[in-house]
């Protein structure tokens, strides 16, 4: 019996896909793990997999074609077998089981996107693999949780691809492999005072969903600016920018202010302990917020290393879901287009992002005299609801002082 | 010749005695299983529920002849057999309701008196059943050196049963001190005796073991007590067992579903039966030797209905068994 | 500590509490004269006299039911069957009369009594001699069932049955009459519904009882060549279970494999895994699996003997896939 290709569900919020190329073709034998197509999603041109050993009978979906979630594209199996007569929509998702959601508040989800549309799902004799659902253990989905792993990202070895511990524990020991992180609650959960309500109800009704406010400083960059030189002396890898240094000390003044490092839950203002820097990455059709993790814990060669090739892998679209979902803050640097500074806007949950603009030479009054610096501003967006004027403000002050006197980072 | 005098007006006023007890045991029993047949119908007893009306000579006058530390079991029909036990109404009457003051504290039911305290082992359900199990309390007694007897209860159809010939062969064959009495009302539930056995005087039964064995009339409560005497006594003094065929007749169908006389049994013939009642018997007994009059025995009626009375009260009243009963008593701790 | 059999360790127990406790006797087929059928009671007879070493007709309902009312009137049983397969015609005395006594009469009557004897298949026995009827006697609330795979814990078990006020279903095995091991002297109780593990492990807990526990030890040697360390988790005791050891040793490897003698419907391993999704869903890795009976009347022909029973290799296999690495 032949087995259906379906359009897969290869991020978190994906409704459709378009078929961008076919990398086998009619008459081809393919292998489970394959690459058999190319996939545009609403974020990324995703590799779409063999799920099954076989021989690609029909493409259905032409290149270009856009697919519904759960719709065939083509048909595997074996040479000369008949294939089931093309059946109309899938029967209504009403009576299929749907996606398991996510656990409300006990379990964390990595993602800050808003939860996933049920996705439209296949008759019920369709392999779940192919339908969106996640097979896993229940080991596996309790690690997960307990990790903050997104089961839908990981790549299950168990039968019928069932993600079992051991893909977990892969997972969790891959992207970062230099880096030792230490386990433990990855968050506290911090509930919401009565007085936080009401300043958080009063100031949405003055401004919006969001009620942002903005705090601005200046930095002197000439220590970051001689460090950075000794640094790049001779060829070495990787270069450090400007960015680098900005990022790693935002990381860090971040770990020492926690009210910053969090995320507006409605109910509780979710402070995280680890440090999930975003950093927005311009691409041709948008905006992309690629993730440093534990950016906090990471040498500033790693984070050199990470940030360009997150970056490059989001000009290039090739970015998994979990490369760009879950940021704890996010960091926007206009600095290299001669912006000298201006306002980012706050990526909902995350409570804060700084926009960085670019360093320029300025002349200022050091100790009575007036001197020639290389200075750089930042300003912050808050959400008020979470953070609160001074907040905000002792937190810039930190990063002002790391940038000012980079051996503070060290410590 | 004066002690012959005083011996023999002694001897006279014991057997009125109890001719008045038989009298009163039977018609407590009658009164009883009425009484229990009015509850079931008005639904305070639920189940099945097989009523004695008519037997009640043979319980009576067989556990006269026994001794309190003899032991008794039965089948499930034996409500009169517990109560001639000595059980008192209102834990028989209870236990019918369900309640947990009855003799099983509600757990057990119509088919399941028990009253350790009367060594009455019970009410069992499963026809035959009951009959290894007195065979092995006879062979405790045996085990034990003791010169107590057994008195195992069943109905005529149970000796078509494997386990009846099982038991009958081991009795014989160890010299089990016990009594198999089969109260022979005639009917298997629907089936007439000569419907399901072979033999329809099953005290041949007994042959094939070699066993000693009687033909009693179970209408007459002083045959039955001295046949069974005769029995007890060859159990406590020479360890033998004896099969009692004692023949007698269910006045009621055969449980509270069963209609008194119905496609098995005509009204003429349970009505033939009724005219050898042994509680009408017992009493124009009592009222010819002059031991009591009519006022007499519709005083002893009135008294005993109004102890039935008092069961049912006891009965309605009382808890049912709490929600915990649910699961204790299945093991011993 | 000395070496016996499996039958000796049997034979130490019932002599030990035959002598503790003069109540005690033991009554079935060729238990006296004959020394036993597999010889558990030898010696019995000639120590014990024939009140309390007796032998019976082959009337299985029946002697079923004597041991049954002399528990009634206070005595303690132990009733042997010759095997197990002539148990069904016993079944309404041990399941209508033991089991049920203590619950019917309100608590009046408990029935300390052990129904003893082999179990399951030996060789070539063929369809009506070769049945392991564990999970029929575990369903029944009011019944205890042990199963024991060792000779310390045959002895061990026996004693504690014995000693139990109530009805126990002891389930020995033929096979297993010859197996030696070390057993304590005298006095040596395993209390009933307690799981031993007989080989700790981290990757797949091989639960088992009676015979296949030395089929799941052969098996976790052939896993651990492959580097699958398995733990041996003997139930000892189908009824009650030790859930908590069970839960335990699963939360700890996260797979499991049930291997029992029986079929597999509605079986033993049916009701393990049943705890298992209940208690420990959160621990599993892996769907159980079970290795059991094939789902057919025991045949006669060698081959088709050894391709119905449990072994070592369907327990490997199954380990193997729990593990997903097959």
């Amino acid at each position: 019996m032949a087995k259906k290709v379906v359009m897969e569900a290869l991020s978190p919020t994906m409704e459709e896909g378009r078929v961008v190329t076919w990398h086998r073709r009619e008459g081809d034998a393919v292998k489970s793990g394959d690459t058999i197509a190319e996939v545009e999603t609403d974020k990324a041109v995703m590799e779409l997999v063999a799920r099954t050993d076989g021989t690609i009978l029909r493409v259905v979906a032409g290149e270009g074609d856009t697919v519904p979630v759960g719709d065939v594209v083509a048909f595997i199996g074996t040479p000369g077998e008949e294939l089931p007569a093309p059946s109309p929509a899938a029967p209504s998702p009403a009576t299929q089981p749907q996606p398991s959601p996510e656990p409300a508040s006990a379990a964390a989800p990595v993602s800050a996107e808003p939860e996933p549309a049920p996705l439209p799902v296949g008759p019920t004799q369709e392999p779940d693999g192919q339908t969106g659902r996640v097979k896993a253990s229940p080991l596996a989905r309790r690690l997960a949780r307990d990790r903050q792993v997104d089961l839908r990202v990981v790549e299950g070895t168990g039968p019928g691809g069932r993600v079992v511990k051991r893909d977990i524990e892969a997972f969790v020991a891959a992207p970062t492999p230099s880096v030792s992180i230490p386990t433990g609650a990855a968050y506290e959960d911090v509930p919401v005072s009565q007085m936080r309500k009401t300043i958080a109800r009063r100031l949405v009704q003055s401004i919006g969903p969001i009620p942002t406010f903005y705090l601005t400083a200046e930095a002197d960059m000439e220590r970051v600016a001689e460090a950075r030189e000794a640094l790049n002396t001779g060829n070495r890898e990787p270069r450090i920018s400007f960015n680098d240094v900005v990022l790693k000390a935002t990381a860090l003044a971040l770990a020492r202010h926690p009210s910053c490092n969090a995320w507006w839950q409605e109910t509780h203002v979710r402070q995280w302990r680890d440090v999930h820097l975003g950093m927005a990455v311009a691409v041709e059709e948008g905006l992309i917020t690629p993730i440093i993790r534990h950016a906090d814990r990471k040498p500033l060669a790693e984070i050199a290393r990470e940030g360009r090739e997150l970056a490059e892998r989001a000009r290039a679209r090739k970015l998994v879901p979990e490369e760009y979902t879950g940021a704890t803050f996010t960091l926007s640097n206009l600095g290299m287009y001669g912006i000298d500074d201006f306002t980012a806007v706050i990526n909902p949950p995350e409570a804060g992002i700084l926009a960085v603009g670019s360093v320029t030479t300025k002349p200022v009054v050091a100790q009575g005299a007036v001197v020639v610096r290389r200075r750089m501003r930042v300003t912050m967006s808050c959400d008020h609801r979470v953070i609160d004027g001074a907040t905000g403000a002792v937190f810039l002050q930190t990063l002002v002082q790391m940038l000012e006197n980079p051996l503070a980072m060290l410590l | 010749m004066a002690t012959d005098t005083r011996a023999s007006t002694r001897a006279q006023t014991d057997k009125a005695a109890e001719q008045l007890a038989f009298f009163r045991r039977m018609l407590e029993i009658r009164r009883f299983e009425e009484r229990a047949a009015e509850a079931y119908a008005t639904g305070g007893i639920g189940g099945f529920c097989h009523l004695y009306i008519g037997q009640e000579a043979v319980a009576v006058g067989s556990l006269a002849a026994l001794r309190p530390d003899d032991y008794v079991i039965s089948s499930y029909r034996e409500h009169g057999l517990a109560l001639a036990r000595g059980m008192s109404m209102r834990a028989a009457m209870a236990e019918l309701f369900g309640r947990s003051t009855g003799c099983s504290q509600g757990k057990g039911g119509s088919m399941h008196l028990f009253d350790s305290s009367l060594n009455f082992l019970g009410g069992h359900g499963i026809v035959a059943g009951q009959i290894p199990l007195a065979a092995g309390v006879a062979f405790a007694i045996r085990y034990r050196g003791g010169d107590q007897a057994v008195v195992c209860f069943f109905g005529e159809a149970a000796v078509n049963n494997g386990a009846f010939h099982e038991a009958m062969n081991m009795a014989a064959l160890w010299k089990l001190p016990m009594v198999f009495l089969c109260e022979n009302n005639r009917y298997g539930m629907g089936t007439a005796l000569e419907r399901a056995s072979a033999i329809v005087d099953i005290v041949e039964r007994a042959c094939s073991y070699d066993m000693a064995a009687e033909i009693v009339d179970g209408m007459d409560v002083w045959a039955v007590q001295a046949a069974t005497a005769r029995a007890v006594a060859r159990a406590r003094s020479r360890s033998h067992p004896t099969f009692l065929e004692v023949r007698t007749y269910r006045f009621m169908g055969h449980s509270m579903s069963d209609p008194l006389h119905g496609v098995y049994r005509t009204r003429e013939e349970v009505e033939e039966h009724q005219r050898r009642d042994p509680i009408a018997a017992l009493a124009e007994e009592l009222r010819a030797s002059g031991v009591a009059d009519e006022e007499a025995l519709e005083a002893i009626d009135a008294e005993v209905k109004a102890a039935v009375e008092d069961a049912v009260e006891f009965a309605e009243e009382s808890p049912e068994p709490g929600p915990e009963a649910l699961l204790t008593d299945i093991y011993a701790e | 500590m000395p070496t016996v059999t499996y039958r000796d360790a049997l034979n130490q127990a019932l002599r030990e509490e035959m002598q503790r406790d003069g109540e005690v006797f033991l009554m079935g087929e060729e238990v006296g004269v004959y020394q036993g059928a597999y010889k558990v009671s030898r010696g019995l007879l000639e120590e014990f006299g024939p009140l309390r070493v007796v032998d019976t007709p082959i009337t299985e309902l029946g002697f079923a039911g004597v041991g049954i009312g002399a528990a009634m009137a206070g005595l303690r049983p132990v009733i042997e069957f010759m095997t197990w397969n002539f148990s069904l015609l016993a079944v309404d005395q041990i399941v209508n009369s033991a089991a049920k006594m203590l619950y019917m009469s309100g608590g009046q009557y408990p029935i300390p009594i052990v129904f003893r004897g082999p179990g399951g298949a030996a060789l070539q026995l063929a369809a009506q001699h070769s049945q392991a009827f564990d999970s029929w006697y575990a369903h029944i609330p009011g019944l205890k069932v042990a199963a024991p795979a060792t000779p310390a814990d045959a002895k061990g078990l026996l004693k504690a049955a014995i000693r139990d006020d109530n009805p126990i279903v002891f389930i020995e095995g033929e096979m297993l009459y010859n197996m030696k091991g070390e057993v304590p002297d005298g006095e040596h109780v395993v209390p009933l519904g307690t799981a031993e593990v007989k080989r700790a492990g981290a990757d797949v807990t091989l639960v088992c009882y009676s015979k296949t526990v030395a089929a799941s030890l052969k098996a976790a040697e052939l896993l651990a060549a492959d580097d699958i360390d398995a733990e041996v988790l003997d139930l000892r005791t189908i009824r009650p279970l030790d859930i908590e050891r069970l839960i335990a040793s699963v939360a700890k490897t996260n797979r499991c494999v049930v291997a029992e003698e029986g079929w597999e419907f509605c079986g033993v391993g049916a009701q393990v895994v049943d705890y298992l999704q209940r208690e420990a869903f959160d621990s599993l890795d892996a769907p159980v699996l079970r290795v059991t009976q094939a789902d057919a009347p025991m045949p006669y022909a060698r081959n088709l003997e050894r391709a119905a029973k449990p072994s070592a290799e369907r327990v490997v296999a199954a380990a193997k896939r729990v593990c997903y690495t097959e």
